[in-house]
């Protein structure tokens, strides 16, 4: 809270570290996933929308529209809602956007997620866990890489994989990656296949 | 010709100098030759924008890249034109003075420097009224 000020009011432990990363997947037809892995996790939903590029022109500055337009066609195509979902890694790429997130995907009331958050509610053993790999700021953000990095996260929880951060029955997960400052949001909803 | 000359033929650059729409009255700016709202029907035409407008939000700028460094801390806010359109732009003002909803004018300021033999960047920035 008394590291040096960028843009009042986010200081440098706001905002995320553009750190060198890689990731990968790799992805396959359901029919011949256990050709390649033993515990195949499936893809229930891949959403994307779009928004203007320039902040100014956006219709509310404390809600990314593509995040909400993409949320809902992810829950939509995976015909489940906000209950079913055990975990869900954001684009935390500063303190307030994993606030706007939690909001815009619907996890909570707009303007609540602060109190939400801070009662402990998006921590381990909370209602829905957010960022158990540490988001964009405590992990980092190797820009191009960070997507893939959230479903990798999703991957290891299913699996039960996790170690020391695994939530308990994790079944279900949702990431978010965001674009152009919100110019594109992408959610994704994964499940054990 | 050098970039500085070419720039000065940019209407918009320099001058707060867009585009507004006949049939519906929207304004635009920076310039667009096309309205989205009439389409077919729109009639486009050079508007000189009077450069008032309002703070819808604003933040102040304490870590800047190596163009602005000099400026800091330096305000940047989001201007509603009285026109109608938005603007990103720093407002000339002490960080502590600055509001939402603050009445701005444009002014015509330097902008940024590339480095110390760099060309210098102009363009607009806006003060209070008051």
């Amino acid at each position: 809270m008394k590291s040096t000020m960028v843009a009042d009011p986010l200081r440098l432990f706001d905002c995320s570290p553009i750190t060198d990363g890689a990731a990968a997947v790799i992805v396959a037809p359901l029919d011949r996933a256990r050709e390649f892995t033993d515990t195949p996790i499936k893809v229930l939903a891949s959403a994307q929308a779009s928004d203007t590029i320039t902040l100014h022109d956006r219709r509310d500055i404390s809600t990314l529209d593509a995040t909400v337009a993409a949320g809902q066609k992810a829950f939509r195509m995976a015909k489940l809602t906000h209950k079913d979902i055990d975990m869900v890694e954001v684009h935390d790429c500063f303190s307030i956007a994993e606030i706007c997130a939690i909001e815009d995907l619907g996890f909570c009331r707009k303007g609540t997620a602060g109190k939400f958050t801070a009662d402990g509610e998006t921590a381990l053993g909370g209602k829905i866990p957010v960022n158990t790999s540490g988001g964009l700021k405590a992990c980092g953000h190797p820009v191009g890489a960070t997507g893939i990095k959230q479903v990798y996260e999703i991957v290891k929880q299913i699996r039960n994989d996790a170690g020391k951060r695994q939530i308990d029955g994790a079944d279900i997960g949702m990431t978010h990656n965001v674009g152009g400052t919100g110019a594109t949001a992408v959610v994704h909803i994964l499940r054990r296949a | 010709m050098s970039v500085a000359r070419f720039w000065r033929k940019i209407p918009q650059r320099y001058n707060m100098i867009g585009t507004k729409c006949e049939t519906c009255h929207r304004h635009f700016f920076p310039p667009r030759s096309f309205c989205p709202d009439c389409r077919r029907n729109g009639r486009i035409v050079d508007h000189k924008f009077a450069g008032f407008g309002t703070i819808i939000t604003y933040t102040v700028i304490h870590t800047a890249n190596e163009q602005f460094e000099a400026f800091t801390p330096y305000v940047l806010a989001i201007v509603k034109l009285d026109e109608g359109p938005r603007m990103t732009a720093q407002v000339v003002c002490r960080p502590d003075e600055v509001k939402i909803g603050m009445r701005v004018k444009s002014v015509f300021r330097r902008i940024a420097t590339d480095g110390e033999s760099g060309i210098i960047h102009y363009g607009t920035k806006f003060v209070p009224t008051g």
